[in-house]
């Protein structure tokens, strides 16, 4: 149906279908040209090396929303889980006193680091078992569990932030600000990882299996579930690896920062899910990528950097950010909104 | 104009007044014509059946009666006027209502608030909610209900919100009241209180234009019969002149080929259901200790009208619903305990009766619906082989012989019947022993079906035992060895491929109402 009306005006509509298509990648050239041109320190190799570190936490974070996005849930409890992680890590990074005992374990870095990633984990898949075993609508669960990550982490520190994160030579376990300050060729880690988690992400959505099921259940449940596919095993496991990377991008900014807070990461899942919808996927699932969402991560990212540079308000940087997704919502509308859905 | 209609008056022996009448209706979507030319009066206070089975035209008719969608040629005259309707609504207002089988109320409001639903009667202090409860009740004597008006429809029973609906299209001063499958859902009893309404609202003058499969249930209702076969009036009559058979032969046609049974060698036992039961939420029981075995290279039809059983046999076989007894054995082991996913590996697939529901990822290619069962046998390692997967699509493309640019088209492009054959492709890609199908030929066009049929008859003679379910009784006799026909969750009749159509509707209780 789609194709007999399109084809008589395809060369008119060539144009208008890559920008719509390609709208997330248009827009973040049109942010860096606009910014660009306002600004001498915007083009800047170290200005964009700076830019990227700040986006290395959001995209990280993205890049989970994704994978349960095109599940048809959503994740709101990705803020929390980072400050989780993060005080968590700063716990260990203060030692852990075993009464019991009668020490105090100093944990080398990276054994601090699989334990919060294991515990990231742990609070994702207590969301997939809420999502997938019990029924209970993804947008509520994960509400739940945001309360509750965002609670333990207060009761662990009392409010209060760990601010040194250094470590003792004397103890063995420093080196923890490496992942936010060092830099391997010039890139900061925390850039590197991102694009290792986006590669590892985009090799399992186009290459494995589980990929496939991943786009299957989310597209149609009921008809993946027949043709055998395990829908609850791929609940789970989207929502455990969306902890594990929430746990990954709380060591990033706790390392950035050297401290680390219960009150870190606030509203940071919306600008997650922001990312994710400019990127072009839809919040019904079964449509969307790691390069849209890359996309829509650094557009977020550099348009209010690029506010900050040209000295605009940060309030009106909230209402840039808001029009920039209202705008992505529609756009997406358009794209997927003909065809398909139509018979 | 006015000499047609004299003409057909004249040709019929009722001369009561015609209210609404159709001359040469068709309807066409591209070069697939749903309607062709259909001829018939609808008479004031009586009752027009239209008989048909399954994408006869039957719904496309009704459709375009009550203003759903317009005719492509042909005219519908209203009390001797041409008329054309934009909108249901436009219908509505000229007195031509319809009630929908699945009904269209808010459970969770009271009988008052949906009989008034979007035209709410506005007092001076917002909705005159006492007026609109007297009205309702005057509607519900007038129909000899005692439902209260307050009562949320969720709490009345199946029947009584048919009652409702029909009390909505009276409360809009409706003449002619179109009812799709009315007793589908509903106990011999409250078929019972819905034809009194019928006679009721018969005598006061309203038209009803009915369809039904339950067709002598409809035969006792009837002032008239229309029947339908492949989008052609085949016949139309008045009650004096026909019979159940009469019925049966428009309906189905004496002239329909769509294979006979492939002379393929049977060989074991492949799946054995053994005294299975499954019930509804309520406890109830949907399929009754029910057993079947069926061969390795054999074709069994199982025929039922709906609610019979045979989804929730066939689902419950594949797995996504659960048994409260009995065993499933495919090839000599035990299934029942697996996952759907193992089920497949071992050789057990479904094509589900909807396909735009269960059967298709509609955000997915034609190619990754098409490998979507089968994603095991090309991936290698961690990762899928794409040149692995293209073959398999590519193969299964040609073998099912889907219409389309290729494996990258998106599934929406394909038309409802090479959907179908990719929901067949699907299945027969992870190479099973045997396939089940509930209601395959389910809104496709003749020559789809018939391709679909021999491709089931091809898989038989490679030795796949294949079990369909159908709803309309010609398919039983045409590739099937065995007919096993369901009533009420049993097997109630079973019979080899040269039984008649008529015994077989016979034991599926389409007579049990009279």
């Amino acid at each position: 149906m789609s194709a007999t009306t399109t084809a008589p005006k395809q060369d008119g509509f060539s144009i208008g279908r890559l920008l719509l298509e390609g709208r997330a990648f248009f827009a973040l050239i049109a942010i860096i040209a606009v910014f660009s041109f306002l600004s001498p320190n915007y083009f800047t190799v170290s200005n964009f090396l700076i830019m990227s570190s700040q986006v290395a936490i959001y995209g990280i974070l993205s890049v989970g929303m994704l994978l349960v996005i095109l599940n048809g849930g959503i994740d709101l409890s990705v803020g929390s889980i980072l400050a989780l992680c993060g005080v968590c890590a700063g716990a260990m990074m203060q030692g852990v006193t075993l009464e019991w005992a009668g020490v105090i374990l100093y944990p080398p870095v990276w054994a601090v680091v699989v334990l919060t990633i294991a515990i990231g984990a742990a609070v994702g898949a207590l969301n997939g078992v809420l999502v997938a075993f019990f029924k209970v609508p993804p947008f509520v669960a994960t509400l739940g569990v945001m309360y509750v990550a965002r609670g333990v982490a207060l009761l662990m520190t009392n409010g209060l932030t760990y601010n040194n994160l250094r470590g003792q030579e004397a103890l063995g376990n420093t080196g923890f600000n490496w992942l936010g300050f060092n830099r391997l060729w010039g890139i900061p880690i925390s850039v590197i990882v991102l694009a290792v988690v986006a590669v590892l992400a985009g090799l399992m959505l186009s290459r494995s299996a589980f990929g496939r099921w991943l786009y299957a259940s989310g597209g149609n449940e009921r008809a993946a579930e027949l043709s055998g596919v395990p829908v609850r095993l791929v609940k789970i496991t989207v929502y455990t690896i969306s902890g594990a990377l929430s746990a990954v991008a709380g060591l990033v900014l706790a390392s950035q920062l050297t401290s680390a807070g219960p009150t870190a990461g606030t509203t940071y899942e919306l600008t997650a899910i922001a990312a994710v919808v400019i990127g072009g996927a839809a919040l019904t699932g079964g449509r969307g990528g790691v390069r849209g969402t890359m996309l829509g991560a650094f557009v977020i990212g550099f348009l209010s950097a690029g506010l900050v540079i040209i000295g605009v308000s940060s309030y009106w940087q909230t209402v840039f950010t808001g029009a920039v997704i209202v705008l992505a919502v529609l756009m997406n509308s358009i794209q997927y909104g003909r065809g398909g859905r139509k018979s | 104009m006015s000499g047609q209609m004299t003409r057909q008056t004249e040709g019929n022996p009722d001369a009561r007044e015609v209210v609404l009448a159709a001359r040469n209706v068709a309807k066409s979507y591209g070069n697939v014509h749903a309607l062709k030319g259909v001829n018939f009066d609808i008479h004031r206070g009586q009752v027009t059946t239209l008989f048909g089975e399954n994408g006869a035209g039957k719904s496309t008719l009704m459709k375009i009666l009550s203003g759903v969608i317009q005719p492509t040629t042909g005219q519908i005259i209203l009390d001797g006027r041409p008329v054309s309707f934009a909108n249901a609504n436009e219908a509505r207002d000229r007195g031509i209502s319809i009630i929908h089988q699945e009904l269209s109320l808010a459970p969770n409001l009271s009988v008052r608030d949906n009989i008034f639903m979007g035209r709410e009667l506005r007092g001076p202090m917002g909705v005159d909610f006492a007026e609109e409860e007297r009205q309702v009740r005057i509607l519900m004597e007038e129909l000899e209900e005692e439902i209260d008006p307050l009562t949320p429809v969720e709490e009345l029973r199946l029947g009584q919100q048919q009652i409702v609906e029909i009390a909505r299209a009276l409360s809009v001063d409706s003449r002619i009241l179109i009812m799709d499958e009315p007793t589908s859902a509903l106990s011999a009893s409250e078929v019972e209180v819905l034809f009194k309404v019928i006679r009721d609202l018969t005598a006061k003058g309203v038209s009803i234009v009915y369809i039904s499969h339950h067709l002598e249930e409809a035969l006792t209702i009837t002032d008239h019969a229309v029947v339908l076969r492949d989008g052609t009036m085949t016949a139309y009559a008045p009650r004096a002149d026909i019979d159940l058979e009469w019925i049966v032969r428009n309906m189905v046609g004496e002239n329909y080929d769509l294979g006979s049974p492939p002379d393929s060698a049977r060989g074991q036992v492949a799946l054995s259901i053994r005294n299975l039961s499954v019930p509804d939420q309520t406890g109830q029981d949907l399929v009754r200790n029910l057993s079947l075995d069926l061969r390795a290279g054999e074709i069994v039809c199982i025929y039922g009208l709906m609610g019979a059983g045979r989804t929730e046999l066939l689902e419950t076989c594949a797995g996504r619903l659960r048994a409260s007894g009995g065993e499933i054995v495919l090839e000599g082991q035990e299934i029942s305990h697996l996952p759907i996913g193992e089920r497949i590996a071992r050789g057990l697939a479904l094509v589900p009766e909807d396909r735009q529901r269960d059967g298709l990822v509609q955000t997915m290619s034609v190619g990754q619906n098409l490998s979507l069962a089968s994603i095991r046998n090309f991936t290698r390692g961690l990762f899928t082989s794409s040149r692995a997967e293209r073959t398999l699509v590519d193969d299964s493309i040609r073998s099912v012989t889907v219409k389309t640019s290729g494996g990258g088209a998106p599934i929406g492009s394909l038309s409802g019947g090479n959907q179908q054959k990719v929901v067949i492709g699907k299945m027969l890609a992870t190479n099973p022993r045997v396939i089940m199908l509930d209601e395959p030929s389910r809104g496709i066009d003749i020559g789809a079906k018939a391709e679909v049929f021999r491709l089931l008859a091809e898989g038989a003679r490679r030795g796949l035992a294949v079990i369909y379910s159908t709803s309309e009784v010609s398919e039983c006799l045409s590739i099937a060895h065995r007919i096993i026909v369901m009533h009420k969750g049993r097997i109630s009749a079973e019979f080899d491929s040269t039984v008649s159509k008529e015994k077989i509707m016979a034991a599926s209780g389409e007579s049990v109402a009279a």
